[in-house]
């Protein structure tokens, strides 16, 4: 135990620049996920007939371990943080996109002939009900999302983009027990942290309408 | 007035839910559309709010093709009450009724004080009800809203897609008897659509009878008693009414007596002034004969038919609902 604290003292430095460095990989590949899955999710709630190719891709690219997919990139893209990203943002598309989608697509179909029979145009439907009423299912996406990239981008440092995963590796390779904690334990910090706040965004995020 | 112009509808299957119907619906008065399921009185009447496009043929309101009109701008001018719960469940009751006045752009008072005057006007307090969330409300509020909603944007036109089907017995009845009497303050054009005849019969001004994609007949609901178009109006008719024991009540034939027949020269089944009437129904189902002898204390005072006795329950129902 001292011994750890000993390396959290001395390795403070170094620490916080990984943590940092974690953190910003995982917030900016979930920023640019969302960036891409939303409108995307949205685009194939109104053209149903694409949502199985694409929600189908997605998912085939998530059951590549991560490991490998990281090795896939570094022959095309190089070594560094774009090719983390870049792996970080294709895991976090799935539970976005599969989500917004799922969400829109749940919305009882009389509420929205409702809209339109009272004249809503297609754009007016999409932001006062569908969106609204999906909020949920999206921001539970999103956490989903943000929660496995947290984890994902441990293996960052396998590619030379730092985070986290630099602490654990050297601790690994040069038996330093606390070492590995002094990684590990800020990552799990950090899921938890990240879902927590998700959570209670999540809940704000319900329709107070729908809430019993 | 709201024409329809030989219409006809194939759905993409080549199911054909319309064939060729002409008809014309009455200006500032209820026509119920009712048939049973599949006849085709849903697409009928989303026709007019070019929710459904005809496939040949053409609606006119108040003799304008509605054909070559901005779907949108048409919607906005006709109020849409949907089946079960078409209020949005995230909004509040405010923001649900005044949809249509802010899609017109009405100015924020305006659309206030219409809100106000209509939740009113449906017994709803808007002091208590204009912030509370649809899903707060029993299922008699929420129509009473969705109806309120409809009426928002006062529209000439008013549709309405079995409103009242998914709310208990006793709701049901108090929201009809509510629009029969709105609609006599308002007089509104109001297509509305039912598979239930009693609801027909006791809302409507104008009854049109559907099936198969065809109206069986038009007029009003003495004459759909008086002189059914058809068996299969007659036994839509009574189907529907002997299915609902209640509007036979428990009335006595001998208050009836002024309907039925002083002549009779066929066969008739021999009945007690005193029997109800639903259960004089039955009798005069089981006997198979044409006619019940209605006897008082042993005189023969009339006799009375399927047609008689419908009249009577006509009755007893215009009777109650008042």
């Amino acid at each position: 135990m001292n011994a750890f604290l000993d390396t959290l003292v001395s390795r403070q430095d170094m620490i916080q620049d990984a943590f940092i460095e974690h953190i910003y990989l995982s917030f900016v590949a979930v920023a640019i996920g969302i960036a891409i899955a939303l409108p995307t999710g949205v685009m194939i709630a109104r053209y149903r007939r694409f949502a199985e190719p694409i929600i189908g891709v997605t998912a085939i690219f998530q059951t590549i371990p991560s490991l490998a997919l990281f090795g896939f990139l570094v022959p095309i893209l190089g070594i560094g943080s774009p090719t983390a990203l870049i792996a970080l943002i294709i895991y976090a598309l799935l539970p976005i996109l599969r989500n917004t989608y799922a969400g829109i697509v749940g919305v009882d179909g009389s509420t929205i002939e409702a809209g339109r029979g009272m004249g809503m145009t297609r754009t007016q439907i999409l932001r006062q009900i569908e969106l609204p009423l999906a909020l949920p299912f999206i921001m539970a996406g999103i956490r989903t999302a943000t929660v496995l990239t947290v984890g994902i981008a441990t293996l960052a440092t396998f590619v030379g983009a730092g985070g986290l995963g630099d602490i654990i590796y050297r601790g690994l390779q040069s038996y330093n027990n606390s070492l590995v904690l002094a990684g590990a334990l800020p990552v799990a910090l950090l899921a938890i942290g990240f879902d927590l706040i998700l959570k209670w965004i999540e809940k704000r995020a319900t329709p107070k309408g729908l809430k019993t | 007035m709201i024409r329809f112009d030989k219409v006809t509808k194939r759905f993409p299957d080549g199911t054909e839910a319309l064939k060729d119907i002409s008809l014309e619906l009455p200006a500032r008065q209820l026509t119920a559309i009712i048939g049973p399921s599949g006849c085709g009185k849903t697409t009928l009447m989303k026709m007019v709010n070019k929710l459904e496009n005809p496939t040949a043929g053409a609606i006119y309101i108040d003799d304008e093709p509605i054909t070559g009109m901005d779907e949108v701008k048409l919607r906005r001018s006709i109020g849409y009450v949907i089946q079960r719960i078409g209020l949005f469940p995230h909004m509040t009751i405010a923001d649900n009724v005044s949809l249509v006045p802010k899609l017109l752009n009405w100015p924020a008072d305006k659309t206030d004080a219409r809100s106000k005057e209509l939740l009113q006007l449906v017994g709803l307090d808007p002091a208590v009800f204009m912030e509370r969330y649809p899903l707060e409300l029993s299922g008699g509020q929420q129509q009473r809203v969705g109806v309120v909603r409809a009426l928002a944007g006062d529209p000439n036109i008013v549709l309405m897609d079995e409103p009242f089907s998914a709310l208990d017995p006793i709701s049901r009845e108090q929201l009809q008897d509510e629009l029969r009497h709105l609609q006599q303050e308002i007089h509104k054009t109001i297509i509305f659509v039912t598979h239930d005849m009693d609801e027909a019969l006791k809302i409507a001004d104008t009854i049109v009878v559907m099936k198969g994609g065809k109206v069986e007949q038009v007029g009003t609901p003495q004459q759909l008693i008086d002189e059914p178009a058809n068996d299969f109006v007659r036994s839509f008719i009574g189907a529907e009414r002997i299915n609902q024991k209640r509007s036979f009540g428990e009335r006595r034939l001998k208050e009836f007596l002024f309907l039925f027949d002083k002549d009779w020269a066929g066969e008739a089944e021999r009945a007690d002034a005193a029997l109800a009437v639903g259960d004089a129904h039955q009798l005069l189902e089981r006997s198979g004969k044409p006619r019940l002898a209605v006897v008082d204390e042993g005189t023969l005072v009339g006799f009375a038919g399927e047609r008689e006795l419908l009249r009577a329950a006509l009755h007893v129902e215009k009777g109650a609902g008042v």
